[in-house]
């Protein structure tokens, strides 16, 4: 991960640009890979799952986006669905949600927050913003009176966007 | 067993290559074109073709003015940017720091209005696109930051009262039509502002509520007229964006419109260099705030940045949820969901965008660094911050690697070649 230990690509002008064995004309795109891998992409072994137990197992905590794909940089909103570990919905849960980019050193640039019980162990989560792609952390910790405290982390990788045909 | 997993190493890879092989000749794209530089990786391409000026949508209405895209709102502001009747000495208008043939800035470290201020002052085009404005966000639209320099004790210097008594004055027909009648001003002083000097403020006190609702009500329209006016600033096309249109196309002389150094920069500037990290989309910015270690100017008074303007904008009775918006509470969800309490704020600015930013030194917030050469150095280097922490980090060659290198932010290691190649390629954004 080190960029200190990847080195230089060489990129040859067209005039002086040897020719490479098909190996190394595969090889050279591979390193460049993994330099690019060293600054953009997340940790290979992330768990992308978007619904998963508590740390606790007190809840299992679904969550979505409302629309999709989410657009860099806009507000925008989730449904997080919260049930005991047996299936059933929970109700009248309080959820504090936090987050942000542990590559990066920085949180979420807004400050989301549940607004609304939507029912049968839903919940809108609103003013969610991710300012640039890359690995994205979702913090959630539910309280309930019947089963108490507990949080889940949630990882999401926000992607480039699909580019608008001019 | 280990030599079969090289090999199955190699075959995937040559798989990945073949498909962006493939993929580029569906889509007419040259991604790996053996005439010219442009082998650019499937990652690269999309971060490149991000940039795109054309990718850039429409700026997003502002429900807290109502007037933003009325014509005779956009010519009487462009009137009002220039007015330098509207300060304190008559000599500085809005097109003062923001001077229309130096991409509505100044070139000075600091603004210079009727006294010196603390901060650089920022280009305003494509302003429509920020959610907060000035370098800490202490404003949350362009209309509300319009009026924060007019009343400033060292920029305009002037006071909501005076200029109310302008606008009967001068424009006051164009305002009429707009806003609808002025309220009879012929009783009130000729100075007064909740904000301006001692004697200003009490003369503020002394004037009864409607009459102080009515001046603000004419200073927040001006702010809205010079706000719809500011959004009509757009960008144009830079070369940058010719030589991606040219990319994008498949042409195969991109290479006459960028040199090969300035595409090495492109790639450094997506790749190793991280600054797309921050420096994202068609304006090159993410319209956030990051501490990243700028030195203050003033050592023994360094600039708290995003963290002091948070309640600033949460209290400020020009905000999208104070009485002079014409928009709902719930269409102010950037003020809903502000972060308050986000301890990386300490210290932070906003991302400045990058178009044309060589033309514009000296860069940073207070004009601190004086050339590209030495911003980008900045961030080789990426020194400790004077308040709060530095998002940025450095290499530490005495210490031995922890394992959980992974969980924080890669130095960015640049040789001094690259960091030549990036500096020219911030030269192709105009």
């Amino acid at each position: 991960m080190n960029h200190s230990t990847t080195g230089d690509v060489p990129v040859f002008p067209n005039r002086v640009r040897p020719r490479y064995t098909k190996a190394a004309r595969y090889a050279v795109p591979l390193l460049l890979t993994a330099m690019l891998s060293a600054c953009m992409t997340p940790p290979a072994e992330l768990d992308l799952a978007l619904s998963r137990p508590t740390l606790q197992q007190k809840y299992v905590v679904a969550i979505q986006p409302m629309a999709e794909p989410i657009a860099i940089n806009a507000l925008h909103s989730w449904e997080v669905k919260v049930a005991t570990p047996a299936g059933a919905p929970v109700l009248r849960a309080n959820i504090a949600v936090d987050g942000g980019m542990p590559q990066h050193g920085h949180g979420l640039p807004t400050q989301p927050r549940v607004t609304r019980e939507l029912g049968d162990g839903r919940y809108l989560l609103e003013g969610m913003k991710f300012s640039m792609t890359g690995w994205w952390e979702i913090k959630l910790k539910v309280d309930t009176a019947e089963a108490g405290t507990d949080a889940v982390t949630f990882n999401k990788v926000i992607s480039l966007p699909v580019p608008v045909k001019s | 067993m280990l030599k079969r997993i090289e090999m199955i190493a190699i075959y995937s890879a040559a798989l990945l290559v073949a498909g962006a092989f493939s993929a580029g000749d569906a889509s007419g794209l040259s991604l790996f074109n053996s005439r010219n530089l442009e082998r650019w990786l499937p990652e690269e391409f999309a971060a490149i073709m991000s940039l795109r000026l054309n990718q850039l949508p429409a700026a997003p209405a502002d429900p807290s003015n109502a007037v933003e895209n009325s014509a005779a709102a956009i010519e009487l502001g462009r009137r009002l940017f220039a007015d330098a009747r509207l300060s304190s000495n008559s000599m500085v208008s809005c097109a003062s720091c923001h001077d229309p043939a130096k991409q509505f800035q100044d070139d000075r470290p600091v603004g210079q209005g009727v006294g010196t201020g603390g901060r650089r002052s920022m280009p305003i085009v494509g302003l429509g696109h920020s959610p907060w404005l000035f370098w800490d966000g202490r404003k949350d639209s362009a209309w509300s930051q319009a009026v924060g320099p007019l009343e400033d004790a060292v920029e305009h210097g002037g006071n909501r009262m005076a200029y109310a008594h302008q606008i009967a004055a001068h424009y006051r027909s164009e305002y009429v039509a707009l806003f609808g009648p002025l309220p009879d001003l012929g009783s009130l002083p000729a100075n007064a502002s909740p904000a301006g000097t001692a004697v200003e403020q009490i003369a503020w006190q002394s004037m009864d509520a409607t009459s102080r609702d009515n001046v603000s009500r004419i200073y927040a329209n001006m702010g809205k007229a010079i706000a719809a006016f500011e959004k009509t600033l757009r960008h144009s096309p830079s070369r940058l964006d010719r030589y991606l249109d040219a990319v994008s196309k498949g042409n195969s002389t991109p290479q006459t419109i960028l040199s090969p150094q300035e595409i090495n920069g492109l790639r450094l500037f997506v790749g190793k260099g991280q600054c797309i990290s921050c420096h994202n989309g068609p304006l090159l910015t993410d319209q956030q705030f990051h501490n990243t270690g700028v030195p203050p100017r003033d050592s023994m008074k360094p600039d708290r940045g995003r963290a002091a303007a948070v309640p600033k904008v949460l209290q400020d009775e020009f905000n999208c949820l104070g009485r002079y918006s014409d928009a709902k509470p719930e269409q102010c969800n950037e003020l809903r969901f502000i972060a308050t309490n986000d301890p990386h704020m300490e210290g932070a600015f906003k991302t400045p965008g990058l178009r044309g930013v060589s033309l514009r030194p000296p860069y940073m917030h207070a004009g601190q660094i004086a050339t590209l050469e030495d911003v980008v150095r900045h961030y080789v280097n990426a020194p400790h911050a004077a308040l709060g922490h530095s998002e940025l980090s450095h290499l530490h060659p005495e210490k031995k690697p922890t394992g959980k290198e992974h969980l924080e932010r890669q130095p960015i290691v640049l040789s001094e070649a690259e960091q030549r190649d990036l500096v020219s390629f911030l030269g192709t954004l105009h």
